[in-house]
């Protein structure tokens, strides 16, 4: 953890091919070099469906669009054992977060929720990152991350409780290892540096995800954590889902270079992932989580997706964008592609996908449920763990708050008495 | 060593040594706090003791300081940190106010967040722009921070304990234009409570409040007083947020008449809170308006013009006179 230690492993990370000198992860170390070379050259690509324009080159893709799978040699390893069973869990993974995204929405828009701020388009990116971490591996969230926390084993309907306005955030991040929503963006990308540096403390070989968008890669906070996690060499994962989008300005407002590649420029390797592509992105932060837990220091890993909603449910995406683009990234629809693959191989049958739905259906019924149900907070939980150790201004001001409610009461009795 | 005299920076140097010696998750963390031991060597020879492991010299971005703090914290560490001067924190700001002070309420009183935040402040030493400033208010306006600052080596050893021992954010206001006056410290005494204000002279004419940095200059304007024949009691706040005001209460009922001194601009500053809140509790017993004696709504001057802009004796003296002809 001292700078001196740091700068012993520097040329391994800074070099044209640092990737590749590293060590037994060689093959996916190697990975990333083409990656680099590959901002202006366009055959990386080249094999799979192309997606799109974009410079889309040197994504790193193992299912095509049309569920078709391809081989990267240097990820092969990391999702080469994956069972059929695995893949389906994934699949199931991906339905149930859309199907509950896709409740909270329709309970906003039935005044259940205040806002929402759907996932829709990304469930790849979430549920291949969320999969890939182990139990003891601690998750910084935005607020978009509902996949991840699914993957994490948060229930589902704690999420609701702040966009319903009964809480903050209201879910003790410790139990699953996912730290609360981060709405200001991009101050959580330094909160997870801090606990990977404490991670390397502790000599444990957990690692830390900390997941922003292409919106907050702009923030100082975020180039401030790559700077603190690279000096110190902390096991982080950055995990950025770039989906085109912060609210109303697209990517090229944030950044001129693919933002995967800043990370160079920090000294730690980028990786461009199809964001769409389950497999790529399970295969991918594994790779990076590895490397964090050999202490080979933090990883970028840019996916590359799509917001297909609109920001939450409050933005209209009408008044900057064209129905055409999300057109063009329905064909690319990462649980589309896994079906297909899944149909394919004969990994799933009839069977399966009727069950998955009723199951779906269910989840939507008790989230629904749960949420209607939610009570109001006491008038007191205004007082409640504003310190951990009390004080004394918060107590005057919690007593005078219940005796002017009181007063509430004693007059309504008088009423009634009369 | 159980009694000895020590310079405040040496005071609160000695505190950080045990803290770090009793608790290992204990961290100090800031620029140039490990081989230079700080700039005014408050951390000096820690981290040669603790390791660079424990004592981290960090990148100059105080946001990120912060931030990793806070992390750290979650982690189960309790990180010390240093700003370097007063107008350096404010790049921490939005991690402070907007993450460190809530997570707490945030996550339902599930995860605690004891960061202490170690500002030198205040003016007096001649400095150029930014490094003399009080923005104490602005900390002790947001819910869920602690903010205190010590007048003495003796508060600064033991607040520093407390701070560090606090299950919540603390923010550290050191007044670095006292960092060389000793006084005794007693390192086995039964420390006062962290958020307590104490009567550091007693008087019967009119009470001065005041903290940190200005302990001092009301002492010596009571020392003054009373050459003059009159009687001032001198109460050191010490703590910020929360603040006692029972104390300063008990004094007013005695005095009548209160003069809060701080070098914070007046202008929403503490002396504001602490004038509203003693006309409510003591309205029948004040014989004058609460006066306040601090510095302008203007940026802090050249050092040039310091003299003008900071409350002295004189200026204090003043206000005690215009509040005893009411």
């Amino acid at each position: 953890m001292t700078v001196e230690s740091t700068a012993e492993r520097k040329p391994r990370r800074t070099g044209g091919n640092q990737r590749a000198s590293a060590k037994k992860a060689a093959p996916a170390a190697k990975k990333a070099a083409p990656a680099k070379k590959a901002a202006g050259t366009k055959k990386a690509a080249a094999g799979k469906t192309a997606p799109a324009a974009q410079p889309e080159t040197d994504l790193v893709q193992l299912l095509t669009p049309e569920g078709k799978r391809v081989e990267r040699p240097e990820y092969e390893q990391y999702v080469e054992d994956i069972t059929p069973e695995e893949l389906r869990g994934l699949y199931r993974d991906m339905l149930l977060t859309r199907r509950f995204d896709a409740e909270a929405t329709s309970l906003q828009r039935q005044g259940e929720l205040g806002l929402w701020a759907s996932l829709l388009g990304q469930e790849a990116a979430q549920i291949g990152s969320g999969r890939a971490t182990r139990e003891d591996d601690y998750v910084f969230p935005t607020y978009r991350e509902h996949g991840v926390a699914w993957c994490r084993g948060v229930d589902p309907t704690n999420l609701l409780g702040m966009f319903r306005g009964v809480n903050n955030g209201g879910w003790d991040p410790n139990s699953n290892n996912f730290h609360l929503y981060t709405i200001v963006i991009g101050s959580q990308a330094l909160h997870a540096t801090g606990y990977a540096m404490g991670v390397a403390k502790d000599g444990a070989d957990s690692a830390v995800v900390a997941y922003f968008g292409d919106g907050a890669s702009s923030q100082g906070d975020v180039a401030e954590a790559f700077t603190f996690s690279a000096v110190y060499n902390a096991p982080v994962v950055f995990f950025c889902q770039n989906n085109q989008w912060a609210i109303s300005e697209p990517t090229e407002k944030q950044t001129r270079v693919p933002l995967y590649q800043r990370a160079q420029g920090y000294g730690f390797p980028g990786v461009r992932v199809d964001g769409n592509d389950v497999l790529a992105c399970l295969a991918v932060t594994r790779w990076a989580l590895e490397r964090a837990r050999r202490g080979e220091g933090p990883t970028l890993v840019e996916a590359f997706t799509y917001r297909m909603g609109a920001h939450t449910t409050s933005d209209d995406p009408t008044r900057y964008r064209h129905d055409d683009e999300r057109q063009s990234w329905e064909a690319k629809d990462p649980i589309a592609r896994l079906r297909a693959y899944l149909e394919s191989e004969k990994y799933a049958d009839e069977a399966f996908f009727a069950e998955l739905e009723e199951e779906s259906e269910t989840l939507g019924k008790r989230v629904r449920e749960v949420v209607r149900s939610m009570p109001d907070p006491d008038h007191l939980a205004i007082f409640e763990n504003v310190y951990a150790d009390g004080h004394a201004l918060v107590d005057e001001e919690r007593a005078q708050f219940a005796a002017y409610q009181a007063s509430f009461a004693d007059t309504g009795a008088e009423g009634e008495g009369k | 060593m159980a009694v000895e005299k020590l310079p405040l920076a040496k005071a609160i140097n000695v505190s950080l040594r045990t803290a770090l010696e009793t608790d290992p998750k204990v961290l100090v963390m800031g620029e140039d706090v490990g081989k230079l031991g700080g700039v005014f060597r408050v951390t000096d020879g820690l981290q040669k003791d603790f390791g660079e492991d424990r004592v981290i010299d960090t990148p100059l971005a105080e946001s990120g300081i912060v931030g990793t703090a806070i992390g750290l914290a979650l982690r189960g560490y309790r990180p010390v940190v240093e700003i370097q001067f007063d107008g350096f924190v404010f790049p921490a700001y939005d991690q402070i106010v907007t993450q460190l002070a809530k997570m707490h309420a945030r996550a339902l009183g599930k995860i605690k967040l004891p960061v202490v935040i170690r500002i030198p402040y205040g003016g007096g030493i001649g400095a150029v722009e930014h490094h003399s400033e009080s923005p104490e208010a602005l900390f002790a306006h947001v819910a869920g921070l602690k903010v205190v600052s010590p007048a003495n080596a003796s508060d600064g050893y033991w607040m520093m304990q407390q701070a560090i021992q606090s299950d919540d954010p603390v923010i550290f206001f050191e007044p670095k234009r006292r960092y060389w006056d000793r006084a005794e410290v007693d390192t086995e005494a039964i420390p006062a409570p962290l958020h307590g204000a104490q009567v550091v002279r007693p008087g019967t004419d009119a009470t001065l409040v005041a903290y940190g940095p200005m302990v001092k200059v009301c002492l010596e304007a009571a020392a003054a007083a009373a050459e003059e024949g009159r009687s001032l009691e001198v109460v050191d706040l010490r703590s910020m947020s929360p603040i006692d005001f029972d104390t300063v209460q008990g004094s007013v009922e005695k005095t009548r008449r209160l003069i809060v001194v701080h070098e914070a601009p007046v202008f929403l500053g503490t002396g504001a809170e602490i004038a509203a809140r003693i006309t409510e509790r003591c309205f029948y017993h004040l014989e004058a308006p609460v006066l306040r004696v601090g510095g302008y709504h203007a940026p802090y001057p050249p050092a040039r013009l310091e003299e003008e802009y900071l409350p002295g004796l004189d200026r204090v003296l003043d206000a005690v006179d215009r509040s005893l002809a009411y």
